[in-house]
């Protein structure tokens, strides 16, 4: 597999990996028969990310796109870490092999959840997807 | 280990040629250039070597020498010997009978086949990969034309029982061909006895060259020709002869025959302290039949984690693997061959191969066993599907 640098490093060296104990916000997706699961933990101060952690199943790509994602959302506000696309978290990257892309989707879905659970858990309204927007697996096995 | 020390255990996908084949290749390359076909003294030796190539590898096979036919590598067997014995047989019937653990160059021949207007059975496996020849005879129709079933599967090692299977083809006269492409120079082959009409071999699976490839063709069989144009191979295949390479698969064959006990029982004790190893680590399984399998190959399978990320940091450590993993595949399907013996899609991911080879030694397998050992805790502390009791950090 040919991977940048970037994800390798990403791969290896996951950051913020783990679990975030009492956290505001959970969100996983994926599901193991796709091949990748993400499960992000959140918490949320003044309405930014303070804090975030992630756990992966799935290969280099997913693990090095939930790497990143977290890396760029903490301490935005959560509009922002709601608008973070899977597209930048592959230029971040240095990019990703084509057939891996839609390991980056899987962490722009995993935050939306993450971001929404904390919504409802506060009383609010869940955002919606943008119109036309592809969820990261067509769950048709 | 130095850093720059590699350990190549994936020597299913392909093998490095051995010294002396090469050098016994390289005549053909430089003085003895010439073209096979032509009149002149120097391609006398070029005939002369095909020829002796030629009864290398009929002896391996227990063939004869004109039943032996060079090709390009052992996809072109597969696709000649399918395609030719069906549109061969075409006013005798349209029905083949395979199985669903088959390499795709057998897999996808039949598929295309289908688009034909051919009819094919792909037979089920047992847990292990086995076939079972009670479901190849139930599958004989009046018009079935050819039973072609793997010798031995390459992503899990399980050996078929293809006397068995060749028996039954026999006694009810249909055509049987065998992709031996993963138990040629591995384990012993008869195919007189086993009553094989057709089989393919790759010469670069053990430790021959790259770009050849052998398909016996029994006296009996009629089939048409895939490549058409010179009078080369008896007119059955056209194509100036690889006499190079033609020199090297049958060297390779014939020396891996004359070892093959030597290495089995070589092999057979690494692969035991592989697995051994291995199975230590919680909810790991292994892979394909106990004991009816290639000496060489390992396969198993970690839960709640993802063979691709087990290989790239085996890569890392300058370790040669394989995996079943969809994720490791251009079309993201997992391995057909896991999921055939029953193993549900989201433990497939996690299977990893390691295929032995000459080049191995015991301080690799225990080096192996560690560097596993490591990787499979370093991702399950990652994955969200790890039970509590197996992490640790």
């Amino acid at each position: 597999m040919d991977y940048s640098e970037k994800v390798m490093d990403h791969f290896e060296n996951p950051r913020n990996q783990g679990i975030l104990e009492n956290p505001d916000g959970i969100g996983v997706e994926g599901n193991p028969q796709c091949g990748d699961i993400m499960k992000i933990y959140i918490k949320v101060a003044d309405n930014r990310i303070a804090d975030v952690k992630f756990q992966t199943f799935g290969c280099g790509a997913a693990i090095a796109s939930s790497s990143m994602a977290t890396e760029m959302i903490m301490g935005k506000t959560l509009e922002e870490a709601w608008d973070l696309s899977n597209k930048a978290v592959a230029q971040a990257l240095d990019g990703l092999p084509p057939q891996k892309v839609h390991c980056s989707v899987l962490a722009e879905d995993a935050i939306h959840r993450a971001i929404n659970d904390y919504r409802v858990k506060q009383g609010l309204e869940p955002w919606e997807e943008k119109p036309g927007h592809k969820k990261h697996c067509h769950e048709s096995q | 280990m130095t850093e720059s020390h590699i350990i190549y255990m994936d020597n299913a996908a392909t093998t490095p040629v051995r010294q002396e084949v090469v050098d016994a290749m390289i005549p053909y390359m430089r003085e003895n250039f010439g073209n096979p076909s032509s009149l002149y003294d120097i391609a006398k030796i070029n005939r002369e070597a095909v020829a002796l190539a030629r009864s290398r590898v009929a002896r391996a096979l227990n063939a004869e020498d004109k039943e032996i036919y060079f090709t390009s590598c052992g996809t072109e067997s597969d696709n000649w010997a399918i395609k030719g014995t069906a549109f061969a047989n075409r006013d005798k019937g349209k029905h083949i009978i395979t199985s669903a653990i088959e390499h795709h160059a057998v897999l996808y021949t039949c598929q295309w086949l289908e688009k034909q207007g051919f009819e094919v059975t792909y037979l089920p496996v047992d847990e292990f990969g086995m076939v079972n020849p009670k479901d190849v005879e139930a599958a004989i129709r009046p018009d079935t034309v050819l039973i072609t079933i793997m010798f031995a599967n390459n992503e899990i090692g399980t050996i078929q029982p293809i006397a068995e299977i060749g028996k039954i083809a026999r006694e009810h006269n249909v055509l049987f061909h065998t992709d031996a492409v993963q138990a040629a120079g591995h384990v012993p082959i008869d195919v007189k006895a086993m009553n094989i009409d057709m089989l393919s071999i790759s010469g670069h699976k053990f430790n021959g060259p790259k770009g050849t490839g052998v398909l016996y063709i029994g006296k009996r069989v009629k089939l048409d020709s895939l490549m058409h144009g010179g009078d080369q191979e008896r007119k059955r295949r056209a194509g100036t002869e690889n006499v190079a390479g033609i020199v090297g698969i049958g060297l390779a064959l014939e020396l891996s025959v004359k070892e093959m006990d030597a290495t089995t029982k070589r092999l057979d004790a690494l692969r035991k302290r592989l697995v051994d190893g291995l199975l230590t680590i919680p909810k790991s399984r292994l892979n394909g039949h106990p004991t009816k399998r290639l000496p060489n190959n390992v396969n198993v399978i970690f839960e709640y984690i993802e063979g691709e990320s087990i290989l790239l940091m085996l890569n890392r450590r300058g370790i040669c693997a394989s995996t079943g993993s969809a994720c490791n595949s251009a079309s993201l399907e997992p391995s057909h061959v896991l999921t055939a013996c029953g193993i549900p899609h989201e433990v497939v991911h996690g299977s990893l191969r390691l295929t032995l080879g000459e080049m191995n030694t015991q301080e690799d397998v225990d080096i192996v066993i560690d560097a596993v050992k490591d990787i499979v805790q370093k991702l399950r502390n990652m994955s969200p599907l790890t039970p509590d009791e197996l992490r640790k950090y």
